[in-house]
């Protein structure tokens, strides 16, 4: 049972890195718009190079 | 109003599959799209053969939503010392309002203008909130080229105000979230280590296991309290300072004390430690704020977004007769202007020549248009339909009458924020109640046992923590505002709940809201062979009549007209198929042709407008057009009268008609208001209220206002509750605190039901916890609970809180309390996952 002074800092080192790695994605924006990522990664990144814009 | 409806519901973007806009639906079209995005997108994707829709039929030159302005106001200096930044590497960056922004399909085309327009560097679209961020070379490409690319892919853009505020905000939110963040890692910690020594307490646990645990809670509480934690000590601090209570100062003592209390018993290895209570509290209060706060945010943006929307530039014509487009900030009283056909006056001013007919629905109501010719005074936002006219500039800028129109909006938005100072005010008494109970306990205790003394007072503060009652109304709020989302009803806030779900007084306006809003052909006397014929000479026309005209036979082949000609303010003629063709107001086809009555005394109805047809000399029909009401007023109006609500009907349209409308509904003929200005419905709405509070508090009941158009707007922000229906004016829905986004009435009934059910969650959760803290209070101060039991007790009375309002029936999406084809993305959704 000793093996639980190894495994408790263990565990919370994985919870630091975990916890650097959200404030890090937080700090960079990744949760400033959960909406518009979602619709945008459904448009492929080789589909048009140029659009016309409608004449009207 | 400024965006017309149609009556069609519940058709499919041939695209996406989201439902259209009814703004957005083409009668004769075989593909319908719900935003401009879907429309080249999938003529795009046609085009190239790149997926297996089917091919276009009659690819028809369609009407792309644009207004071909110039935009060159956008380059002005003042332009850009008000909206643009300075961006990385050299680039220029600034945040447009795009209107017509719906889909996935949006974001592809916006987000694909840097293709477009050479010098863009990136181009992002937060599709939620409507804004596209541009970052862009200003030495390459000047921002009105950027403009009129977006404006002809048909989202119009208008600059936005709070660019600067907006960064700000970001970084705020981000700082809020990374503070969610590791307070919640660290609590389930903190949990999960006082699970194993509560396990250890009741199954035997070896000393030196139990200390590990106890210096690994103390550990990870440390940098709870000095990181996440830290912002109730300097609220509190702040509040200490000012000498005022704050809910802060409760939290931080019982933090502070709990903790410290925590780490001595910790380090002389006794007693109980409190960690797991502390750093719960800290996530969940600092997540019960997060919530709160987003709601308030909504409406900081409103006042915002209405500055976008007024219209920003004129063509000024200088002395040597050349004409100059410039932001109509810049407009002086005296300059001449000239404002063409279909677009909004930018200044208040009086027309020197020309002659044409004016949509002034947006100051007044008024559904019908209203000729102006030399002489006559025209408004700032009100409309130019027919003909080109010349305008000198009385009063422009910020004292014209949509400019002070805007800024009562303003300052009704802004003084909302009273009901946040009492309840701060209400947080204090809370705060002093549970201080002078905690230092009774300890005065009491002290002289028997100073240790216990201690461990009551500390229990006392942690089972009376606010965390449930702080909880209890923001937590159901936001599930009630989530499902009223799906439900197609959103919220900006949680006040309009509570006062929804009292009754109250519903003020409606008319156009728009109890009609359709839109002229439809109603009545038709004539044989079918005339039709084409008045079609043929209307079809060019950009008056409303005609527009009622076209939508009413779609499906009609349209022949050749020749020598029409468009007489402003009476009617059209023109030789289509060798015949003469007279169409026009009765007295402008009398004065024209021999006069036939007999048809016009046919057409009965006085809310409608005659339209009469001569062919070759001979009245041949009559026409009767006007603005519809809608299907489901009647029966919403009921269920709403039936549930205790008084109903007024209130229109800037001619008293004449809103009488009629008004007993057509069932309103008193006294609760039936015409020819109300913008500002009349805003002093009525203040009327209303100040008789309101003068009530006894029980009989006091809500000022809620119904609207559309950019007229209610004041009214919609000055009443207690604000509610902008489908359909409607933008400055009217960011003005509203709520928007429903399916057609007709029905919506605010199931919003008010929405609203009672929420409540009553709401109570329910607040009795809960106050009688919980009650007890916890009774309990503490008898010394039958330890700080242990205390600290197990408050997330436990938080976790109720939490499942009730998970459970608690609110706002539901699937029922199909109305005709269910006319489903929007919220009943798509909800439709979706009752099959998943």
């Amino acid at each position: 049972m000793s093996v639980i002074f190894i495994v408790v800092p263990l565990a919370l080192l994985i919870v630091l890195i975990a916890v650097i790695a959200y404030v890090w994605s937080a700090h960079a924006g990744q949760f400033d718009d959960l909406d518009t990522p979602a619709m945008r990664m459904l448009h492929d990144d080789d589909g048009p190079r140029h659009i016309e814009p409608p004449c009207l | 109003m400024s965006r017309s409806r149609a009556p069609v519901i519940g058709i499919a973007c041939t695209h996406c599959g989201l439902s259209v806009p009814p703004a957005f639906v083409e009668p004769d079209a075989s593909e319908q799209f719900c935003c401009q995005g879907c429309r080249i997108a999938c003529e795009f994707l046609s085009a190239n053969g790149l997926a297996e829709y089917k091919a276009f039929r009659d690819k028809r030159a369609t009407p792309v939503h644009s207004t071909g302005r110039s935009y060159d106001e956008f380059d002005h200096p003042a332009f850009a010392e008000l909206y643009v930044r300075a961006a990385t590497g050299g680039l220029s960056a600034t945040e447009l309002y795009l209107e017509g922004v719906h889909c996935a399909s949006c974001v592809w085309l916006v987000e694909r203008v840097p293709l477009l327009v050479p010098g863009v560097a990136r181009a992002e679209l937060d599709v939620r909130r409507s804004l596209a961020r541009i970052e862009w070379n200003s030495a390459e490409v000047p921002l009105s080229a950027v403009a009129r690319a977006l404006d002809r892919i048909g989202y119009a853009p208008h600059p936005f105000r709070g660019v600067a505020r907006d960064s700000m905000r970001r970084r705020e939110d981000r700082a809020m979230l990374s503070r969610i963040g590791v307070a919640g890692a660290i609590a389930g910690n903190v949990m999960l280590a006082s699970l194993a020594l509560y396990a250890g307490a009741f199954s035997g646990m070896e000393g030196s296991y139990e200390q590990l645990f106890r210096w690994v809670c103390l550990g990870l509480t440390i940098p709870a309290i000095v990181g996440p934690g830290r912002v109730f000590f300097v609220g509190a601090w702040g509040a200490l300072r000012a000498r005022s209570l704050h809910m802060d100062l409760p939290i931080a003592i019982a933090l502070g004390a709990g903790a410290l209390r925590g780490a001595i018993n910790t380090i002389t290895d006794s007693g109980p430690i409190y960690f797991d209570g502390v750093t719960i509290l800290i996530f969940l209060l600092l997540a019960g704020r997060f919530l709160q706060q987003r709601g308030q945010r909504a409406a900081t943006d409103a006042a915002e977004l209405l500055y976008s929307l007024a219209p920003s530039t004129a063509h000024v014509v200088a002395h040597d007769g050349m004409e100059r487009e410039v932001p109509a900030v810049a407009l002086l009283p005296g300059m001449e202007v000239n404002v063409r056909a279909g677009e909004s006056f930018p200044a208040d001013g009086i027309v020197t020549s020309g002659r044409t007919s004016v949509n002034a629905s947006l100051l007044t109501g008024e559904s019908r248009p209203v000729s102006a010719t030399s002489g006559d005074a025209v408004f700032a936002g009100t409309l130019n339909i027919s003909a080109p006219v010349r305008v000198r500039v009385d009063v422009a800028g910020e004292t014209s009458r949509l400019a002070k129109l805007l800024r009562q909006v303003e300052e009704s938005v802004r003084r909302r924020a009273p009901i946040v100072a009492f309840a701060n005010r209400m947080a204090g008494w809370f705060v002093a109640a549970v201080l002078a109970l905690a230092a009774i306990t300890f005065i009491i205790w002290y002289p028997r046992d100073p240790a216990r003394a201690w461990d009551n007072a500390i229990a006392l503060l942690i089972v009376t923590c606010p965390c449930a009652l702080a909880l209890a109304t923001p937590l159901a709020v936001t599930i009630a505002v989530g499902r009223a989302a799906r439900a197609g009803i959103f919220l900006k806030g949680g006040d309009a709940l509570e006062l929804l779900s009292r009754t109250g007084t519903l003020v409606i306006d008319k156009t728009g809201t109890v009609t359709e809003g839109r002229t439809a052909l109603v009545e038709w006397l004539g044989e079918a062979w005339v039709q084409p014929l008045v079609l043929a000479l209307e079809v060019g026309s950009s008056h409303p009549l005609a527009d009622g005209f076209r939508r009413a036979w779609p499906s009609l082949s349209v022949p050749e007209a020749d020598e029409v000609t468009h007489h402003a303010g009476g009617g059209i003629t023109g030789t289509v198929a060798s015949h003469d063709v007279v169409v026009g107001s009765p007295r402008f086809v009398a004065a024209r042709v021999s006069g036939d009555d007999a048809f016009i005394a046919r057409l009965t109805d006085p809310m409608l407008t005659p339209v009469l047809v001569a062919v070759d000399g001979r009245v041949v029909a009559a026409a009767g057009l006007g603005d519809k009401v809608r299907d489901d007023a009647r029966a919403s109006l009921d269920a709403l009268r039936a549930r205790g609500w008084r109903t007024t009907l209130l229109s800037g349209d001619d008293p004449a008609v809103a009488a009629a409308v008004g007993a057509q509904l069932g309103f008193a003929p006294d609760e039936a208001i015409g020819g109300a200005t913008p500002e009349q419905k805003l002093a009525y709405i203040h009327e209303a209220r100040a008789m309101m509070h003068g009530r006894l508090r029980t009989e006091r009941g809500a000022i809620v206002m119904v609207g559309d158009g950019v007229n209610d707007a004041a009214a919609i922000a000055a009443a207690d509750v604000g509610v902008g229906v489908h359909g409607g004016a933008e400055a009217s829905l960011v003005t509203a605190d709520v928007h429903l986004t399916t057609p007709g009435l029905e919506p605010l009934v199931r919003l008010v039901e929405g609203a009672s059910r929420t409540m009553r969650v709401i109570h329910r959760n607040i009795v809960f916890s106050l009688a919980y803290n009650l007890l916890g209070v009774a309990l503490a101060m008898a010394g039958v609970i330890t700080p242990l039991i205390a600290a197990v007790m408050m997330p436990a009375s938080s976790l109720t809180v939490v499942l009730g309002s998970w459970f608690g029936k609110t706002f539901d999406s699937s029922a199909p309390s109305v005709a269910t084809n006319e489903s929007e993305s919220a009943t798509v959704g909800a439709s979706m996952e009752a099959a998943a």
